[in-house]
């Protein structure tokens, strides 16, 4: 376990580095500036030298790449184009708090309704309440949750006004967003459940326990619901996806001062150092995610135990 | 022998001289009555009983279809601007009213949804002309290359791929050559994992190593032996790929990497009508209603085809 930590540990700095080389040098390449170049050029020929120092740009491009590393191995990310004077680990701090919110109770709102959902599916299989959920679960796949987002802004905010439609302000604000990001997490969640409970209830440790004579609840409570849970850790990648993804959209849609509009707007301000702080943010996180639903799933499942070699 | 005598006299059981040996037939009961049917006409027997997947099929196929006739219906075209027209309610004139430069929305709609569906089918094509190829070569070679190619896919798979598509476009100009060609560079990495893995399966079957002591050379083994078998689970990757391609690409258009005016897609189409949400939302509605559609559609009938080719996944 130790080893494939380990090695798991290593190919993640090496793909962290070649995504911080990688983005480094798109950056480069890049047409257009943030800077407004016309104002740049009115600056006497010194201003300028000293503008460009104050970004490291004054230097050549290996210089640059080799500071660039040498700070991000301290935590450094480089100063923001856009936002001016701000750090962007700082900018990313100031704005992690609406995300992690958003993001956590679109999760836990996901698998809760998700699970039961599934569950409640595969025990009553070929019922209505069977097809309720798949009917839930094609939909939730299959509407993109942006147009989800807007409807639910036009009808539920502007039209009857429940809730608030847009900013960050109270906890109602973070309703909305929520729900729709949530919607997918259930669908994929809820699919997966049934999926799974389909399989285990006609595994034979069940028909055991049926003979004994338990009754149904005990047999669902107590071993099939156990064992169909094991594998909704794999699907946590995927959902993690699906959330980041989401967030992107959706932050923007009801204006939450969170990173994925922040990635957004840098995006339409060529805000170059916080596109490449966010990139290798939102790299990290996705595979330390990855790397946490491994160990996990080798925790929770004694049938998979990871050996030091694959 | 009483006993049968009295039975015989009572009718309870035939007499022996009323029976004929007849002999066995080996054409008649080795006949096959049915015709027979190879495993796409099994899949196609099976995929008809399955009302969702036809009723998706159909729904496809018409919205395709309009998507290349629709536009001709009216008598603008999606790029001529009318300023005196701007954001007209739907009417006789305008299907589906005006947007904010007065262009036909029903002309744009159809357009922009051939737009998606282009750049959707094309990029899943790519995928998985990138994507048999690489899992082909991956796992025929085996061993060291093999090794190499898998390292080379875990850190693709590492990176969030809409992050590197971002990039991507940011770098080229958006198009749809480019949000096609930034889908690709990391959509076939899904399957060469599955062909690899399919391949890795045929390479020990015996018809292989047979026809492989007749001489036959190792691309007609791929291509003659191992793809038709592979094809199933290709064509229903195909299926899931392609809904979540369009998906991709409207999300693309929404943040703004997507096509510039005047071009239509159904992205750039649910942006704009987002933005004049409030007080036009029939320009949010009817795209949003393809969009939805098409993205059902696609998923049910990848899901027939799933069931209807590769049973052991039926659930």
């Amino acid at each position: 376990m130790k080893k494939f930590i380990l090695v798991r540990l290593v190919n993640i700095l090496i793909t962290l580095f070649l995504i911080a080389t990688l983005t480094f040098f798109l950056m480069k390449t890049l047409p257009g500036s943030p800077f407004d170049e016309e104002k740049l050029m009115n600056l006497s020929e010194e201003l300028r030298m000293e503008f460009y120092a104050k970004y490291g740009l004054d230097e050549p491009l290996h210089i640059q790449y080799f500071k660039y590393m040498g700070d991000l191995v301290q935590g450094d990310l480089g100063l923001s184009y856009y936002y001016k004077e701000q750090p962007v680990s700082s900018l990313i701090m100031d704005r992690l708090a609406p995300s992690a919110l958003i993001g956590l109770q679109a999760v836990v709102l996901g698998l809760s309704i998700g699970i039961i959902l599934g569950m409640v599916a595969a025990f009553r299989h070929n019922t209505g309440w069977d097809y309720f959920t798949m009917i839930i679960a094609v939909l939730g796949v299959s509407v993109p949750n942006f147009v989800l987002a807007a409807f639910f802004q036009f009808y539920i905010g502007l039209k009857w006004g429940i809730l608030p439609v847009a900013y960050w302000e109270s906890y109602d604000h973070s309703i909305l967003p929520t729900i729709a990001l949530a919607v997918g997490v259930i669908a994929q969640i809820a699919r997966f459940m049934r999926n799974e409970m389909l399989e285990v209830l006609q595994q034979d440790y069940i028909i055991t326990a049926q003979s004994k004579g338990l009754g149904d609840w005990v047999v669902l409570i107590r071993h099939a619901i156990r064992n169909a849970m094991i594998p909704i850790v794999t699907i946590l990648g995927p959902v993690v996806v699906s959330l980041l993804t989401g967030s992107l959209v959706i932050e923007n849609i009801f204006s939450i001062p969170g990173i994925g509009s922040l990635f957004v707007d840098s995006i339409k301000m060529n805000d170059y150092t916080t596109i490449m702080g966010l990139t290798l943010f939102y790299s990290a996180f996705f595979i330390l995610t990855m790397l946490i639903v491994d160990i996990l799933y080798g925790i929770i499942d004694p049938r998979i135990r990871v050996h030091g070699k694959e | 022998m009483q006993q049968t005598e009295q039975k015989e006299q009572q009718h309870e059981i035939l007499p022996n001289e009323m029976f004929e040996i007849v002999g066995r037939k080996e054409e008649e009961s080795e006949k096959i009555n049915k015709p027979i049917l190879s495993n796409w006409q099994d899949g196609w027997l099976r995929l008809k009983q399955n009302k969702a997947a036809v009723i998706s099929l159909v729904v496809i196929l018409l919205i395709v279809v309009l998507s290349f006739i629709g536009p001709y219906f009216s008598e603008y075209s999606y790029e001529q601007t009318n300023y005196e027209k701007v954001y007209s309610e739907p009417s006789g004139e305008h299907w589906l009213g005006t947007d904010k430069f007065g262009r036909d929305q029903w002309t744009r709609l159809w357009e922009g949804t051939r737009v998606s569906l282009y750049i959707a089918v094309l990029a899943a094509l790519l995928d998985i002309l990138i994507g048999i190829t690489y899992g082909a070569i991956s796992a025929w070679k085996g061993g060291k290359v093999d090794n190499i190619m898998q390292r080379i896919i875990e850190i693709l798979v590492g990176i969030p791929n809409l992050i590197i598509i971002i990039l991507l476009i940011m770098i080229m100009r958006p198009g749809i050559m480019t949000i096609m060609l930034a889908m690709v560079i990391t959509g076939w990495v899904n399957m060469a994992r599955l062909v690899r893995g399919q391949v890795f399966k045929l390479k020990t079957q015996e018809y292989v190593l047979a026809s492989r002591a007749l001489g036959a050379s190792t691309s007609r083994i791929i291509l003659g032996h191992m793809l038709p078998n592979t094809l199933g689970i290709i064509i229903i990757n195909l299926m899931f790929t392609i809904p979540s391609a369009i998906f991709t690409e409207a999300f693309l258009s929404f943040i703004g990497l997507g096509l510039q005016e005047p071009l239509a897609s159904l992205g750039v189409l649910i942006n704009d009508g987002f933005q004049s949400m409030r007080n036009q939302f029939y320009l949010l509605a009817y795209p949003a209603i393809v969009i939805v559609a098409l993205m059902v559609c696609f998923n049910m009938l990848a899901d027939g085809l799933r069931d209807a080719f590769d049973p052991r996944m039926r659930k």
